[in-house]
């Protein structure tokens, strides 16, 4: 029992960060980026070469899976997402759906089809045994660490640095933001660029855990956009939550009610939503 | 005066008689329509039957029986009303006399009234679900049957130790077939069921199922899933000690998928599977096979998905010549049923009752050679028929 | 848009109160010429394009799917991700239906658009709440929960095999179904026309008025006295009953349906097309499926393993070059065209 409950909460701890980056993105730019998964799947993918085909130890793959995917988000979102922020949300959705496409054969293309595959560290491998009935998986501990490591970060750098202000300041009020000489822009691109780095990381992180092929981007969209919409944007604390019920929900759920496993996660969050239409820390709706 | 005349009548006559156009019996091309996953998830299963077909007629010329062989690639985009309107089209558009491929059940489903109705053979190429041959009296199947990949290691459990298994399949036809056969074989056997879960097939995480599975207490735990998640699960196990339980890893053979058997390191090692195909079978065939396949697709092994792409297109051949170029579907199902021939996997036989393939099947673990992990046979099952009952 | 100037009321006559909108009204409603040519087309491809009428009925279905789509989403402003759970709903109904022996095609339709219409009116209040992510979330939620159930009852779906031994009776017992889809196109075919001039009938009404006023700004409609939430629900049910009905249409035309018409890509899919052909413009979801599908077709038949990366580029290329979608490109066109008449009448001293 203990050990399902650990683990719905490293499923959970892997889904937030996956999400963070989108949550971050929407509640600020007010931008559906459903193309938010093809960066995770890039830096799952360079991930891939680096440690599989030049033998580069697993740790500094990490930096790389962040570094990459940061700078493809500042690019692109320079070059065209900042473009749509006033467009019709319907036009963001097709600009990010074409995205999503071209990245899918593109990685179908370069990297095959199937399904890819990785060794992590041998002293990650395993389960210590806690007591009987209780294991905790290593790699699930680590990841657990480096979530609740992250999450302090984002925090202290939202709450406790002038960056961070200026970026609270610009989603509460834009115009504003502007004309007290906040560089909005600058603002936006960086956010995105530590997005979509984010999402690269946990791309990389999550090869042990999901599975990684060129159909990642929409197979777990769905998945974010859970996180996001249940969680609320614009702040860490409900995405978090978010992530960590759903994946204790939807783990337990595939345990316990083997049956109706799949059911229990969008039984949960349209429950949920019903409850808490804006998300469980979120504002209140705008649009 | 009349010899003159003659003569040159004569040779008037065998010099147009000489220039007159021999009316050759020019033969049209054959068309063979080919409708395969090549986008999506299952993508990677349309990639390798596309190889090994290419590979086929790459090695075989192009023309057989005096015709001209052409395949026409579809992708089914993993929708049935899209392969229904390939099919119609392959049919009436493009005049294809053949259509094969079909990597999804309910896509097959849905294509087999058009080969009904337009009367055109339809050659089953990757699909494994038992009741597919049975939707129309022109389909074909080369690929294979989950009972007949899963009956041997529930046989082979049941009389090596193996008293208590969970079963874990993926919830679609070819699980529940796969799951319905073990759990009738191993029990008939003397065995015991003592847990079943069925994954949702679009599952992100095995680990509960595994770790209900560990929880459960048995002896091996049963395993199937489309090839290609078979490194998700094989993580699992890995992950959550099974090994280290005694829990062994059972199952057709489609969660060792060759393509992806290697990269799955030591956890793999040790894996007992029954299958049609091993890329380490030790035939010349198919030494000759794989090391062409590996030549011309760089990067990829081929796996039971190839050969059935393999031999669907050395079933056409054949049929070919017997009929001498015809494609007419009673023709060619009056020449294909019963036809025998030697396929890099072993012998095959299109069994002439039920359309079906009848092929040996193989107990293998899997083993480290030569630096690289392979599905290592150790026992042959010879003729195993359609439904698994040997 | 022309401004709608009130005429100063005469005394306690009614019908000239509103006499300047009732014209509005009225002038909208009728054909323009470019509307008359785009029905010519289908009768000309029946006789044209006999080879493709596979191709075009499967454009009639989804046509008709992101039209009710369209009413939705481009007129009423709910954003959904759902859709297709009508559109299976509606499509397992009529298959159902045939399977047990109740083949008859019109009773089919209206079958299986009364099965989606109720769940339309039964989900219509979740969507009333929350922001567009929500009701994003929770139309989507409802049409993955949709296809896990049809998924786990085996025993009335068939599972992940689909629905099979669908017999569908001649149409009005004279029409059959034939191997080349000319039954099945005129069908699809008429059926879209008489639905598309349902709704737009619908869209042309003091009802279609309000509901875009909703679209627009909520809050000063409520202010009006406009009962938001009732047409909004109308509008949702409506939406939802037609997207069912152009679920049974496809089973009746393919004679299967399988668990893909419930799923998170036929939602998106139908999303697509009506951005991609413009909504809110009546005309954007039948553009936008036909060229989605035609774009698909003719890119899958060029490169089967890679034709999504091109379709992806074209979405990129579209939206950067052409706001509003095809609907939208076209009549820019237009107005540049109209603009450059006018300039040179101008400059003609005319």
């Amino acid at each position: 029992m203990l050990t399902v409950l650990f683990d719905g909460i490293a499923s959970g701890a892997l889904l937030f960060l996956l999400a963070i980056g989108l949550s971050i993105t929407l509640g600020i730019m007010n931008f559906t980026n459903l193309a938010h998964g093809a960066f995770a799947m890039l830096g799952g993918y360079l991930t891939v070469v680096m440690l599989n085909r030049w033998g580069i130890s697993f740790f500094y793959c990490l930096p790389v899976a962040f570094l990459a995917p940061a700078l493809a988000g500042v690019i692109l979102e320079r070059a065209f997402y900042s473009r749509l922020y006033d467009a019709d949300p319907l036009d963001q959705v097709l600009f990010t759906i074409g995205l999503v496409f071209a990245s899918i054969a593109t990685a179908s293309y370069l990297m095959g089809a199937q399904h890819q595959i990785i060794q992590v560290p041998q002293f990650l491998q395993g389960q210590i045994h806690v007591f009987s009935g209780f294991d905790m998986g290593i790699y699930r501990l680590f990841l657990l660490a480096f979530c609740g490591v992250i999450t302090l970060l984002l925090h202290l750098i939202l709450m406790r640095t002038r960056f961070g202000s200026r970026l609270r300041a610009a989603v509460d009020n834009g115009r504003i933001a502007r004309g007290l000489g906040i560089n909005v822009n600058r603002l936006f691109a960086v956010t995105f660029g530590v997005g979509s780095g984010l999402a690269g990381l946990a791309g990389a992180l999550g090869i042990e855990i999901l599975n990684l092929d060129p159909v990642f981007p929409v197979k777990f969209l769905v998945y974010f956009l859970i996180v996001v919409a249940v969680g609320g944007t614009g702040t860490v604390g409900g995405p978090l939550a978010a992530a960590l019920i759903l994946g204790i929900f939807d783990v337990a759920g595939k345990y316990y009610v083997s049956q109706i496993g799949a059911f229990v996660i969008y039984a949960v969050m349209v429950a949920m939503l019903i409850w808490r239409p804006q998300g469980l820390f979120g504002k209140k709706a705008v649009r | 005066m009349i010899a003159r005349i003659s003569l040159i009548v004569l040779v008037v006559a065998v010099v147009f008689g000489a220039c007159m156009p021999t009316t050759v019996l020019a033969q049209t091309p054959l068309k063979v329509g080919l409708i395969l996953p090549m986008t999506g998830p299952m993508a990677s299963t349309g990639k390798q039957v596309v190889a090994a077909v290419k590979l086929y007629v790459a090695e075989h010329g192009d023309v057989v029986a005096g015709r001209k062989i052409e395949v026409l690639l579809r992708d089914d985009a993993n929708a049935a009303e899209t392969t229904k309107r390939y099919a119609q089209e392959l049919v009436t558009n493009d005049h294809a006399e053949i259509l094969a491929g079909f990597g999804l059940t309910p896509l097959a489903f849905a294509a087999a009234p058009i080969a009904t109705a337009a009367k055109v053979p339809m050659i089953i190429m990757s699909a494994g679900t038992f009741v597919i041959p049975q939707k129309s009296p022109y389909i074909i199947r080369t690929s294979f049957t989950l009972p007949q990949n899963t009956a041997p290691i529930a046989v082979w459990a049941a009389k090596h130790g193996i008293k208590k298994v969970f079963t874990l399949v993926a919830d679609y036809a070819p699980g529940i077939d796969s799951e319905t056969t073990f759990k009738a074989v191993f029990t008939a056997n003397g065995g015991q069921i003592v847990g079943e879960a069925r994954v949702p097939v679009q599952n992100p995480d095995y680990a509960p199922f595994v770790q209900k599975a560990k929880d459960s207490k048995p002896d091996a735990l049963f395993i199937f899933v489309p090839s290609g998640e078979g490194a998700a699960v094989m993580k699992q196990y890995a992950e959550r000690g099974l090994a280290k339980a005694g829990i062994k890893l059972i199952g057709p053979g489609d969660v060792t998928d060759d393509d992806i058997l290697d990269s799955m390191g030591d956890a793999a090692i040790g894996t007992i599977t029954s299958m049609d195909y091993s890329a380490a079978h030790p035939s010349p065939e198919n030494k000759a096979y794989v090391a062409a396949f590996e030549k011309a697709n760089p990067g990829m092994r081929p796996n039971f998905m190839s050969v059935g792409g393999w031999d669907g297109m050395a079933l056409i051949y054949e049929v070919l010549k017997k009929t001498n170029g015809s494609a007419e579907g009673d023709k060619f199902l009056a020449a294909a049923k019963g036809l025998s021939w030697m396929s890099p996997r072993g012998k095959i036989t299109i069994d002439p009752n039920t359309r079906d393939i009848i092929q040996d099947e193989y107990i293998r673990e899997v083993k480290r050679v030569n630096g690289h992990l392979w599905n290592v046979e150790f026992d042959r099952i010879p003729a195993v028929p359609p439904d698994g009952k040997f | 848009m022309g401004s709608i100037a009130k005429p100063a009321p005469a005394a306690g006559s009614g019908d000239i109160k509103f006499k300047a909108e009732a014209e509005y009204l009225r002038a909208k409603a009728s054909w323009r010429p470019y509307e008359l040519v785009f029905w010519l087309l289908p009768i000309a491809a029946y006789f044209l394009l006999p080879k493709q009428l596979v191709l075009l009925s499967r454009v009639a279905v989804m046509g008709l799917f992101a039209l009710s789509l369209d009413l939705i989403l481009g007129y009423a402003g709910i954003i959904s991700l759902g859709h297709a759970a009508f559109f299976g709903l509606g499509g397992y109904t009529a298959g159902l239906l045939a399977q047990h022996g109740f083949g008859e095609p019109i009773s089919g339709l209206v079958m299986g658009a009364l099965a989606a219409g109720i769940l339309g009116f039964a989900t219509s209040f979740l969507v009333m709440r929350g922001s567009d992510l929500t009701r994003l979330m929770v139309t989507l939620g409802i049409c993955l929960m949709l296809m896990e159930a049809a998924n786990k009852m085996r025993w009335l779906t068939g599972g992940a095999d689909g629905l099979q031994g669908i017999a569908v009776s001649p149409i009005l017992g004279v029409w059959t179904f034939d191997l080349f889809g000319r039954t099945a196109y005129i069908y699809s075919m008429a059926v879209l026309f008489l639905v598309f001039l349902l709704i737009r009938r619908v869209i042309r009404s003091p009802y279609g008025l309000a509901l875009r006023g909703i679209k627009e700004n909520q809050r000063r409609m409520q202010a009006l006295g406009t009962p938001v939430t009732r047409r909004l629900v109308v509008a949702y049910t409506i939406g939802a009953a037609l997207a069912g009905l152009a679920g049974a249409l496809l089973t009746q035309t393919t004679q299967f349906v399988s668990l893909d018409v419930l799923s998170f890509d036929k939602s998106a899919e139908v999303l697509l097309m009506v951005t991609l052909g413009g909504a809110g413009t009546l005309y954007g979801g039948i553009i936008g499926g036909l060229a989605l599908i035609v774009a698909q077709y003719l890119l899958s038949g060029i490169s089967p393993e890679y034709w999504q990366f091109w379709v992806g580029i074209a979405f990129i290329a579209l939206v950067f070059l052409a706001r509003g979608g095809l609907v939208g490109l076209a009549q820019k066109g237009v107005a540049a065209l109209s603009r450059g008449r006018g300039a040179r009448a101008a400059s003609q001293g005319g």
